[in-house]
């Protein structure tokens, strides 16, 4: 089976994230007062074979453990969809 | 004989030739250690120069920590021999797991490229071994990500242990409890921001790197004496 998985990296909560305060302190002089807890990540967007979702999914894990997200700093999030077979 | 140091080379690695040319102004050797070998050539000590390692793609450091020169680099570390993460080496020594915290970028999104004063805080460690505690030494820094960062139960640790090696006299990038360097827990593996090898003579406006070059040039040579 074909997947395609999305993986979301943000700073973990009470890292300081340095991208996000700016883009905060950005926003009000645009008139946009309302907004606070801007966090500013990467999305990674890959395809893998796998035998079921399962199995995908722990590899994508295992991928982000090991390379995509550095856990010292960052929290990830993983989606997955099949993909229509090739 | 004079003390053997390897210096790591990844692709784009750009200060190997700055930290050879000042081990050597101080009497050691300096070999270029290329990433994708495994050998390490006899060094009695390694250094992980600055740069820009695999482009610092991803995360700085993410990549270069899988090349096959840091299997040997962490199995030297774990034996015990003196190994010093310069900036991107920094980076590419936490990433790799032989120094504890992490690098973000600067608290300011600014690049820094300009000499601090930086504080040693213990002479306990293979690249302070003949500084004085307290002594303040200029040093360049130069980088984007240097805003070191790590849980609140490792930042005590590090501080019980006395493992911060030196910190900023005035903090320039929003590193947690102003921490320009770190030690491991068997004092062997060093990181840290600035650059002592572009404070290494006094056309370069600053002499402060070479107490700490000497110190690891000492502990190379102490080392190698206890292997042969």
């Amino acid at each position: 089976m074909r997947f395609e998985a999305r993986v979301e990296i943000t700073h973990l909560p009470g890292i300081l994230d340095p991208q996000g305060a700016t883009i905060e302190r950005a926003l009000p002089a645009l008139g946009y007062d309302n907004v606070s807890d801007v966090r500013v990540g990467k999305s990674i967007r890959l395809v893998l074979d796998a035998d079921d979702e399962a199995a995908a999914r722990d590899q994508v894990e295992e991928m982000c453990r090991r390379l995509l997200a550095n856990p010292v700093i960052e929290a990830y999030e993983i989606a997955l969809s099949e993909l229509s077979a090739p | 004989m004079s003390a053997r140091v390897g210096v790591v080379v990844f692709p784009g690695t750009n200060c190997e030739l700055d930290v050879a040319w000042a081990v050597e102004q101080l009497g050691g050797s300096a070999e270029l250690l290329w990433h994708g070998e495994r050998a390490l050539d006899n060094a009695d000590a390694v250094v992980v120069p600055g740069g820009f390692a695999h482009g610092d793609y991803l995360r700085t450091g993410a990549i270069a920590r899988f090349s096959p020169v840091m299997e040997s680099v962490a199995r030297f570390a774990a034996a015990g021999g003196p190994v010093v993460g310069i900036c991107n080496g920094f980076q590419v020594l936490t990433e790799a797991g032989l120094l504890p915290g992490a690098l973000q970028k600067n608290a300011g999104l600014a690049f820094l490229c300009e000499t601090v004063e930086c504080r040693v805080e213990t002479s306990a460690s293979v690249l302070t071994g003949l500084a004085t505690p307290g002594a303040v030494l200029r040093l360049p820094i130069n980088h984007f990500e240097g805003n070191y960062v790590c849980d609140a139960a490792t930042l005590a640790r590090l501080r019980d242990e006395d493992r911060v090696v030196v910190r900023y006299v005035r903090n320039p990038n929003g590193s947690l409890d102003d921490i320009a360097g770190v030690c491991s827990e068997g004092r062997n593996v060093v990181g840290l921001m600035p650059h002592p090898e572009r404070a290494s003579d006094s056309m370069l406006g600053s002499e402060g790197g070479v107490v700490l070059l000497r110190s690891l040039l000492e502990a190379a040579a102490a080392g190698a004496a206890v292997a042969s």
